[in-house]
């Protein structure tokens, strides 16, 4: 068995294309039926979302709405009426539960131009480009409520890339299409993972979500780890995945940090199945707190 | 959250580079926050003249802080008249309008823009649809309008959903053929919705009536200003007791001229 981790590029063992490629398979299924679901009703006349990611109608009678955007509104001084706010507690309370960053891994249309743009640095060997910290993104995010209350408007709307996106897809790009080189040469030349996983501000109001989110990555095999760093060098946000897999140690074996994605990648490539999904808070069995590898999944 | 684990706070080097990185994501933050409130601020003063609001709308300040740019009144509106401003036009970037010499509001009386927004952008607690102040109809240009060449056009007035309230013909003697009366029309701002069924209708290349947001087509009387006529009405009598009449003097002589007129 450890000889055959040795090679962390081919899976070692044999794990067949299907799992070490389902969670990619899933998120992209996922990003892209979201985005059908709201293309169905302008193209086909088949009205299941209506609006798009900052605020919708599910078959014309849930309200759905971005909390972010809201509290961007409550900053600036609009109290949003009651709908937009049942839309916005019904999808905080969704990533409540799937983990907050889920959005940007499972949802976020930009996620799949960031995506290509990792996945084309890896290939071609880039390793240049500016060193910046994961951090700003909350400063950023500060910076945003801090100019919508003092403009008492949704300035970053005018240029938020998360929300305008599939606004242009569905309501007409005009040159907000120029996001999408943007944001892909960004990645690619500029900084590594710049955009998903060091500025973002939505993403990082959606960490805050995410700090009790109950889906969480779980290294339940960990003490099979080999180190061979596979998943550090294919995970969006590799800092979250220390903390848990070197303290082998500590009772539980989650990663905790907000900044996770619920991504699965790092699922996908470990030659050694050490990671899965897993609730967080379990109820309480006995025996089921420690980490069992034959339990998972 | 695990951002600085390298340099926890408790040792002099992790608290200089703590330090250090805080100082400079403040002035990242600062710059960007700086560029954001600009850009943010150009936007909310491009409102082109030709560009409405659906009917409901707040006040534009109050509009760019409701409005969350869902686009779903563009999806409610069955007529298609509502856009969301693209980057490249005059309107604040993701907020819906419409055009009126394009498609002008038809006034549903079901209003299914205004039950459409989530958020109050529109504003629900508009009672019914000829309460809606999307702009004001304004007859900019005299010269071309055909009444006023003394045609009788009208096809602004016939158009208008509240004809003879917000759009009425006044009559008036054509000096230039002397012997046939112009029929001018009127907007009144008391009625007018501001749907922008006159301009679209306009017969001429370019309208000569225009439906302009009502901050560019209304005046404001001073707050002091009383109309006398108003105050008479409501008081049952003049406010002035009683009309002192001056002599009227011929400039020259200062003699006194009987105009005729006793109070």
């Amino acid at each position: 068995m450890n000889s055959a981790a040795k090679n962390p590029a081919t899976n070692g063992r044999t794990r067949g294309w299907w799992k070490s490629h389902r969670f990619l398979l899933l998120r992209r299924t996922s990003q892209l039926l979201v985005l059908a679901l709201f293309l169905a009703g302008p193209l086909a006349g088949l009205w299941i979302l209506r609006g798009n990611l900052a605020a919708s109608r599910l078959l014309d009678t849930v309200p759905l709405a971005d909390p972010f955007i809201l509290l961007q509104s409550l900053v600036a001084g609009h109290l949003p009426s009651a709908t937009a706010l049942t839309g916005g507690l019904l999808i905080a309370a969704w990533y409540l539960l799937w983990g907050g960053r889920s959005f940007c891994s499972w949802v976020c249309p930009v996620n799949m131009v960031t995506d290509l743009a990792f996945w084309l640095r890896r290939r071609l060997n880039l390793k240049a480009g500016a060193s910046l910290v994961p951090a700003t993104r909350y400063w950023l995010a500060g910076a945003i409520l801090m100019v919508s209350a003092l403009t008492s408007s949704l300035a970053w709307e005018y240029v938020n890339p998360v929300t305008s996106l599939p606004r242009g897809l569905l309501f007409g790009f005009g040159s907000l299409w120029l996001l999408l080189p943007g944001l892909f040469l960004f990645d690619l030349l500029v900084a590594s993972r710049g955009w998903c996983g060091h500025l973002c501000p939505v993403g990082a109001f959606y960490s805050f979500i995410g700090l009790f989110g109950l889906v969480r990555v779980r290294a339940a095999g960990r003490s099979r780890c080999t180190n061979c760093l596979a998943c550090y060098g294919h995970c969006p946000e590799p800092q979250v995945i220390g903390p848990t897999l070197q303290k082998k140690d500590s009772t539980h074996a989650f990663i905790l940090s907000p900044n996770c994605t619920n991504c699965g990648k790092c699922i996908d490539i470990c030659p050694e199945e050490v990671f899965g999904f897993a609730l967080r808070f379990r109820p309480s069995r006995p025996g089921s707190s420690a980490p069992n590898p034959n339990q998972e999944e | 959250m695990a951002k600085h684990l390298s340099s926890s706070p408790g040792n002099p080097t992790g608290r200089r580079r703590f330090l250090e990185d805080s100082a400079r994501l403040l002035c990242l933050a600062g710059l960007f926050g700086l560029g954001l409130g600009a850009y943010g601020r150009r936007q909310s003063l491009a409102m082109s003249w030709d560009a409405l609001r659906p009917p409901g709308a707040l006040a534009e300040e109050r509009f760019l802080a409701a409005c969350i740019r869902c686009g779903q009144c563009v999806r409610a509106c069955p007529y298609h008249a509502l856009h969301l401003a693209r980057p490249e036009e005059a309107v604040a970037t993701g907020t819906p309008f419409f055009t009126a010499r394009r498609i002008p509001c038809e006034l549903c009386e079901k209003m299914p823009c205004i039950r459409s927004c989530p958020t109050g952008a529109l504003d629900p607690m508009l009672a019914n649809i000829y309460e809606a102040r999307m702009g004001l109809a304004v007859l900019v240009d005299h010269e071309t309008c055909l009444n006023f060449l003394g045609l009788r056009c009208d096809v602004c007035y016939r158009s208008c959903p509240l004809i003879d309230k917000a759009i009425s013909l006044d009559t008036q003697h054509n000096l230039r053929s002397g012997k046939h009366t112009l029929f001018l029309p009127v907007v009144h701002s008391k009625f007018c919705t501001g749907c922008g069924k006159c301009e679209k209708s306009c017969v001429l290349e370019r309208a000569a009536i225009r439906v302009m947001p009502l901050a560019l087509a209304k005046g404001e009387l001073g707050r002091h200003y009383r109309l006398g006529w108003k105050e008479k009405e409501e008081a049952g009598k003049s406010l002035i007791p009683e009309q002192l009449d001056l002599p009227d003097r011929l400039p020259e002589t200062g003699a006194p001229l009987d105009s005729g007129w006793k109070p």
